[in-house]
């Protein structure tokens, strides 16, 4: 079976919606069209009714009590609400969050703007891996400290952070722990009792569901987490965030998350299986080629290279049959290549030359092939036309160069 | 960001990849960029002495995509130009050609200074040949 063109391997930015997925949302587009705030007609009751099964999916995926799952727009939102509506909230107990380089910037940026507020926030430097420990975090609390944000999962380089210990420190020490976990949900087990987390922010389309949709966990007992909200309105969803739900989205999310628990052993499996296959074919046949991130401390799916003497843009346009990402800069609108790479401490010339593979549900073995003889091919045909490959060749330390930096 | 037609053309099909030796007195090398900024440009130009006129030219390129054609398409053109020629080749005639993003401008000048590079080592060569031959010449005798 050879594999149909192109190939969607960027599965770590977003997952194609299932089939499944779509079939469920779709009665509620166009039968079941109610507001779910609407008490007095049926169109309103079968509305909350499907909101409430989305609920109830979410929250049986984390381990949660689907009262504790709160409707957001995507996890930049549900980032956004756990950190500035905690700071806010609790601004009388203490104004210092905990967290770490290589977040999303969802919840730097956030970050950021709330060291503008007058917070302090502390940025945990990540070891060669991209792991923070425990013991870091514990050395960085304060008794100022209010939150701790530490991702489950990277999105670059798939590394899965220690978070049931950091999630039992908080609860030892009494500090709220929030955790973006897009990457993770669905794609590895999740329990927001065992791991001690009070704020976990998902995303659908990370999952196989629709993108405009994510929910924020909120704890609601042991101890009760509180929110200043950050959009005012109707007073939905306890109040954290109004407006009016999206039915159909919701539907699609709890019906991915559905899918997800029932099928994440057997997904995983596969998927982990194709990443190796990937990993071992192309890292295999070419030297000098580096795996980014944790070896196993990672995503399934999650393969993320860096190809020396190659530039990674200029590596996806010669697999232009094949959708993924690549840490150079070229990719971004900024001059800096990848700010998790380098917070790795990954040179910047390998951050340049790094591509982020991610497979998912709907990859097949012949892709995952076809895949690999094409990088293999195209990483070879650059090397020859590349001058730093050539230097090395005749054995000149490319790092000894002066060069002209533009 | 879809690439244009010509830089696919010259990235699939790149011109003129590869080296002269650089040790060659009618050989002019340039090396410009840096890895950590995610582009290298080596381009050489061979010049007939007694015409000035570049005969052959050839590139490696380490770089996007924009890059390789910016290098690929120099060396198209600066074969058969003579070195006064090719001094006056500009970057914006390559974003021309080329059909360049804004994004991808920097390409282009680090094509141009490629060029520059190349023509500025080959006249040194010429110079200090001269200077050799000079001295070469017994003087007073």
């Amino acid at each position: 079976m050879s594999a149909k063109l192109p190939v969607y391997m960027d599965n770590n930015a977003t997952t194609r919606t299932d089939p499944r997925v779509v079939e469920a949302m779709l009665p509620y587009f166009t039968e079941h069209y109610g507001n779910a705030a609407s008490r007095n007609h049926p169109f309103g009751w079968e509305a909350e009714a499907a909101v409430e099964e989305g609920r109830e999916q979410i929250a049986a995926l984390i381990g949660a009590s689907a009262k504790e799952v709160i409707f957001t727009s995507g996890a930049t939102e549900s980032n956004n609400l756990a950190i500035k509506g905690v700071a806010a909230m609790y601004k009388k107990k203490g104004n210092h969050i905990v967290t770490q380089a290589t977040e999303h910037k969802a919840v730097l940026d956030t970050c950021k703007r709330l060291e503008r507020d007058g917070y302090q926030v502390t940025y945990l430097p990540v070891d060669k891996f991209g792991l923070v420990s425990a013991e870091q975090i514990r050395e960085a609390l304060t008794d100022k400290t209010v939150l701790v944000s530490i991702m489950a999962a990277n999105n670059e380089i798939g590394t899965v952070q220690p978070i049931k210990a950091i999630g039992r420190l908080c609860t030892e020490k009494g500090v709220l722990f929030h955790t973006d976990a897009v990457q993770v949900v669905g794609k590895m087990p999740v329990d927001v009792e065992d791991m001690g987390i009070d704020l976990l922010s998902l995303t659908a389309h990370k999952l196989y569901g629709p993108k405009g949709i994510g929910a924020l966990y909120v704890r609601k007992k042991d101890p009760r987490v509180r929110l200043e909200p950050q959009i005012d309105g109707g007073g939905h969803e306890r109040g954290m965030r109004s407006g009016t739900l999206p039915v159909p989205l919701i539907v699609g999310l709890g019906k991915a998350c559905e899918i997800a628990r029932l099928e994440m052993p057997e997904e995983s499996a596969r998927t982990f299986r194709l990443r190796e296959r990937l990993r071992n074919k192309i890292m295999g046949d070419l030297p000098e080629t580096y795996l980014n991130g944790h070896p196993e401390h990672r995503l399934p799916g999650n393969a993320n290279i860096s190809f020396a003497y190659v530039e990674g843009e200029g590596l996806m346009m010669g697999i232009k049959d094949v959708a993924v990402s690549s840490g150079s800069a070229c990719t971004s609108a900024s001059l800096e290549p990848s700010y998790v790479l380098r917070a790795l401490g990954v040179g910047d010339e390998l951050a340049h030359s790094s591509i982020r593979f991610g497979i998912g549900r709907f990859n097949t073995e012949a892709e995952v092939d076809f895949v690999a003889d094409l990088v293999v091919r195209e990483v070879s045909r650059l090397r020859e036309m590349s001058p730093l490959y050539e230097m090395v060749q005749q054995g000149i330390d490319i790092k000894k160069i002066e060069w002209a930096h533009h | 960001m879809p690439y244009s037609e010509k830089v696919l053309e010259h990235y699939n099909n790149p011109r003129n990849v590869g080296s002269f030796d650089a040790k060659d007195p009618s050989v002019g090398t340039g090396l410009v960029g840096a890895p950590e900024c995610g582009d290298v440009m080596k381009l050489q130009i061979k010049v007939n002495p007694d015409t000035g006129v570049i005969e052959d030219a050839k590139f490696k390129t380490f770089g996007c995509g924009s890059a390789i054609a910016s290098s690929s398409l120099a060396t198209e053109w600066l074969k058969g130009k003579t070195v006064d020629e090719a001094m006056s080749i500009k970057n914006t005639e390559i974003v021309e050609e080329l059909a360049l993003p804004p994004v991808k401008v920097h390409c282009s000048v680090l094509a141009e200074d490629a060029i520059k590079a190349a023509i500025a080592n080959y006249q040194q060569k010429q110079d200090t040949e001269i200077l050799a031959d000079a001295k070469a010449e017994p003087v007073g005798v």
